[in-house]
């Protein structure tokens, strides 16, 4: 299929998501478009998709105008989408999942055999091995996916809308997809593939749409080198490693050893696991994901029972409620910032001073300083640049990016003695990125330990000065920041860091427990 | 573990995936629900130690279950109240340890069990509490007869509900629906001086209150149990104006609506037990049974119940794949009053022939709790309506026979036994994802 838009403007009363954006898509091509978080991407597919109606400009589906009134329109027309939050019953079968919509009938009754011999074929042809039957909620992330790029193909799309489909899978799951993608264009069909992940989009595109602001800023080959395409993104030179002055460690002042935390269920997630880190380093954890990080975050902060010790400056932390350990000077940026960071009704300034309620500057006896809360607020959004239409907007009308700010800033506006940041810039434009980390750099600098937490190898060679690999709830090894990538992944696959570096290497000159060194 | 709405699906094989992303899987990591069944059992086991076996009367129970006019005579079912309380306490103490045993090795307690469980307490109730009485002998089959006809307007008004919840709009009106009904179907049976009419009247009535709710919940995304309860509140109020100024003052004319037919099947109604139960009935209540099972086909195996369910767990979803959510929503909400009203009929055409004030008396409350308990699903709420049906019942036979037991203790039995159920002591339940969430279209 080939689709063209001219002219597509779309407004939100004033707000323009999208301005006069204009491209085409050739028959089985891999499309892009990349753009920061707010870019106007995801509006831009849902005009298409027939969610949104566009305010001007029109659609062209092999050269013919058409004009979409709700998704079905789009569906006609062979246009099938892959939304970023994928648009699944959970507690349907996956038949059901699939026949919702365009259900086949016998007599009066559903015929999901027709639907479940479809999937089958579908799910043959590109290797997908999805059982009709499985509940969905049942499935992994990746499966899903599966189950929605079925949905499209069942209702013969020509051409598959992607919207940010890596975003929620493991690295493998993604090459799997990459490798489906090529195979579906390879069938004739088109793709536009939507993301911010420069590498994949490199990796897989035949085109590369650029738009910031909601205007697109030009096409590029796929040939175009990373920091080019970040710069059309972002709109100036993003420097995508962070300067950073070689860390002056002062003193070790949180000391972990032995910490043990077990399941519910009887698991052992975090095992025996020791290490230490020093006033004005960052420590960075690696690993894939579910493999205790979570775990020791969470233990350290006292949402976790957990046995063994954490000292920190000599305080034990083990056994403490969270209010004191949050007193005892820890700050925490959460992984779901959403969820757990922030309230999303409440205003951007009662967000930003969330857990800071009892600190005399915000508090007179049982009542708040409502002036000093809106000063504060005022402060913090120019100093770390929270794009918000007002103080008083509600957290969840804005951007990730600027929700990470907002967690960000808030726990960085007491005297700390140790943080602790998970996750810290996933789902955050390249612009805030960079910002978010000079900012714990900063941190580090001012010597507060810190610890992050992280399954992008990309930021914990950015920020680390050592880094700590964790398989399995357990430790493999502290290594430093120049260790090779190969060497990295092997240990985040559970081999120690003596096996990583091979047979080649003498044993001797490798330290077997590298936190025994560190101690 | 919601496995009564939900068959079991067979695990995917997802050969492809990497161990190293798989969460370890541990058998005993089973839902918090699945491991209160057990308790569940333990408590109610307890019960029965203490009320059925220790307290149990020393004398036989007799259960009648032929009548005069049977076909055939069954012989009755006499007991003898101390060993059967005993037995059946074994019984169910062996169940519970056979549970805790299920969830120790990580499995769910199966639903037989759960039946099993449920039918040796409500026998080993039966004969502690029967045996306890003055005259210990009762008709078993018009304990069950009674029971039935008291869970017809139950039924309909849980059906009435799941049409809306299903789609995901919590209906509190209930009691709303099924008293406007009533009234409804009086007024228009008396002036017509048809009870066909007034039956209409009923559905079309319960219907009205239903455009309500639906016009603020889903039009103008008023919260919906509050528009629920308001309606209520409503409906009790202008009936019982008008019940006031217009029947009570020419009830003749306004308040005096002919009887719905009832019907004998002949030979059927001979047999001994379910004759009276099943063929013996007044037309509402053969309705009830034609309602349950279509309205189960609708929701599980057509096109239009699989819409109304997505609706009801996650609209967007099936907005993107052009199904129009509201409209869906507001159509579903009418007919749930259609529906909900044959049963408010059956208080004014069946049960008596006139209206009084709030009649129904909170029936539309334990009939959202019999939709809670039987897990949203039509024959669930079937089940659920008929054991508070037939507890309504056995107090009132209890009362004939001259029991020790207070009539008080045993009126608050099935609000007892709701909050049981709903708080989930019996298995978690799950309702819709998207109940009582407005679809709010970007």
């Amino acid at each position: 299929m080939k689709l063209e838009l001219r002219g597509i403007t779309k407004k939100f009363e004033s707000f323009a998501a999208n301005r006069d954006v204009s491209l085409t898509v050739e028959p089985g091509q891999i499309h892009c478009l990349l753009g920061e978080n707010g870019a106007g991407k995801s509006t831009l597919m849902n005009v298409l998709y027939g969610l949104y109606r566009p305010t001007s400009g029109e659609i062209l589906v092999n050269g013919q105008p058409v004009e979409f009134t709700g998704p079905s329109d789009a569906l006609d027309q062979g246009i099938g989408m892959v939304h970023q939050h994928f648009m699944l019953v959970p507690v349907f079968t996956v038949a059901e999942n699939v026949a919702l919509g365009s259900e086949s009938r016998k007599g009066a009754s559903l015929d999901l055999e027709t639907t479940r011999r479809k999937i089958r074929e579908i799910s043959d042809q590109y290797g997908f091995a999805v059982d009709p039957d499985a509940v969905v909620e049942d499935l992994p992330v990746g499966v899903q996916q599966r189950v929605e790029i079925i949905k499209a193909l069942v209702r013969d799309a020509e051409l598959l809308i992607l919207d940010e489909p890596t975003a929620v899978l493991t690295p493998k799951e993604t090459d799997e997809l990459l490798a489906i993608m090529r195979q579906l264009k390879a069938d004739g069909t088109s793709i536009v593939f939507i993301s911010h992940k420069l590498r994949e989009v490199r990796e897989v595109s035949d085109v590369i749409t650029v738009i910031r602001r909601g205007e697109v800023v030009g096409s590029v080959s796929p040939e175009a080198s990373t920091s080019e395409l970040a710069a059309m993104m972002v709109g100036r030179e993003v420097s995508l490693s962070v300067d950073k002055e070689p860390a002056h460690v002062v003193q070790e002042t949180l000391v972990v050893r032995d910490l043990t935390v077990v399941g519910d269920n009887g698991v052992t997630l975090l095992d025996d696991l020791s290490l230490s880190v020093a006033q004005g380093e960052i420590l960075a954890i690696a690993g894939v994901q579910g493999n205790g990080q979570v775990e020791f975050v969470e233990a350290l902060l006292g949402l976790r029972k957990s046995s063994g010790s954490i000292q920190l400056e000599g305080r034990e932390l083990v056994g403490r409620s969270v209010r004191q350990v949050l007193d005892a000077g820890v700050g925490f940026v959460p992984e779901d910032r959403s969820h757990d960071g922030l309230v999303g009704a409440f205003s951007v300034a009662e967000n930003l001073v969330l857990d800071l309620y009892k600190d005399s500057r915000f508090r007179s006896g049982p009542s708040l300083k409502r002036r000093a809360i809106a000063s504060n607020a005022d402060h913090r959004i120019q100093e770390f640049d929270i794009r918000t239409g007002s103080p008083q907007s509600a957290a969840s009308t804005l951007s990730g990016g600027n929700q990470q700010k907002i967690v960000i800033a808030r726990e960085l506006s007491r005297p700390l003695k140790l943080f602790v940041a998970s996750q810290p810039t996933r789902g955050v434009d390249v612009g805030s990125i960079e910002f978010i980390h000079q900012r714990i750099v900063a941190e580090r600098d001012n010597g507060v330990p810190v610890i992050i937490v992280s399954t992008e190898l990309d930021e914990v060679y950015a920020l680390a000065d050592r880094i700590a690999v964790f398989f399995h709830g357990r430790l493999m090894g502290i290594v430093g920041p120049d260790t090779p990538r190969e060497v990295l992944g092997q240990m985040m696959a559970g081999a120690t860091e003596a096996e990583a570096h091979g047979t080649d290497t003498d044993a001797t000159s490798v330290p077997s427990t590298p936190w025994e060194e560190q101690a | 573990m919601s496995t009564a709405t939900r068959t079991p699906a067979p695990q995917p094989p997802i050969s492809d995936l990497p161990d190293a992303h798989q969460e370890p899987v541990d058998p005993k990591a089973l839902p918090a629900s699945a491991r209160r069944a057990p308790l569940g059992f333990g408590v109610l086991a307890l019960v029965s130690l203490i009320v059925f076996a220790f307290n149990a009367a020393s004398q036989t129970v007799t259960f009648r279950i032929s009548h005069d006019g049977d076909l055939f005579r069954v012989p009755d079912i006499v007991l003898p109240g101390m060993i059967t309380g005993w037995l059946i306490t074994a019984a169910l103490v062996g169940l519970t340890v056979f549970a805790f045993l299920r969830v120790r090795s990580g499995r769910l307690t199966p639903t037989w069990a759960v039946v099993v469980f449920g039918f040796l307490f409500v026998a080993g109730f039966l004969v502690w509490v029967v045996g306890s009485a003055r005259t210990p002998s009762v008709s078993l089959t018009g304990l069950l007869a009674g029971g039935v006809a008291l869970s017809v307007p139950l039924v309909f008004g849980s059906l009435g509900g799941l049409m809306c919840e299903r789609s995901g709009v919590v209906n509190i009106a209930i009691e709303g629906q099924l008293l406007f009904g009533a009234f409804s179907a009086a007024v228009a049976g008396s002036l017509s001086g048809n009870a066909w009419v007034g039956l209409l009247a009923a559905m079309i009535g319960a219907a009205l209150v239903s455009l309500v709710l639906a016009v603020f919940s889903i039009t103008y995304r008023v919260n919906q149990v509050i528009v629920g309860v308001v309606l209520n509140v409503l409906v009790s109020g202008l009936t019982g104006f008008l019940f006031a100024t217009l029947l009570e003052s020419d009830s003749g004319r306004f308040n005096s609506p002919p009887r719905l037919p009832s019907y004998s099947i002949p030979f059927l109604s001979d047999l001994p037990l379910v004759g009276r139960i099943l063929f013996d009935q007044s037309i509402v209540g053969y309705f009830m049974w034609l309602a349950i099972p279509i309205v189960w086909f609708a929701v599980y195996r057509t096109r239009w119940g699989l819409r109304t369910r997505a609706i009801g767990e996650h609209p967007k979803a099936a907005d993107t794949l052009g199904i129009n959510v509201n409209r869906m929503r507001f159509l579903n909400v009418l007919l749930g009053g259609l529906i909900a009203g044959i049963g408010g009929s059956f208080y004014t055409l069946v049960s008596v022939t006139s209206f009084t004030r709030d009649m129904t008396s909170g029936a539309g409350y334990i009939a959202l709790a019999a939709l809670i308990f039987g897990r949203w699903n039509p024959i669930g709420a079937f089940l659920a309506a008929l054991l508070f049906g037939f507890t309504s019942n056995l107090q009132s036979v209890l009362s004939f026979l001259g029991t020790e037991m207070p009539s008080q203790f045993l009126a608050m039995l099935p609000y007892i036994i709701t909050i049981l159920a709903v708080a989930g002591l019996v298995g978690a339940s799950r309702g819709p994802a998207a109940s009582g969430q407005p679809y709010v279209k970007e």
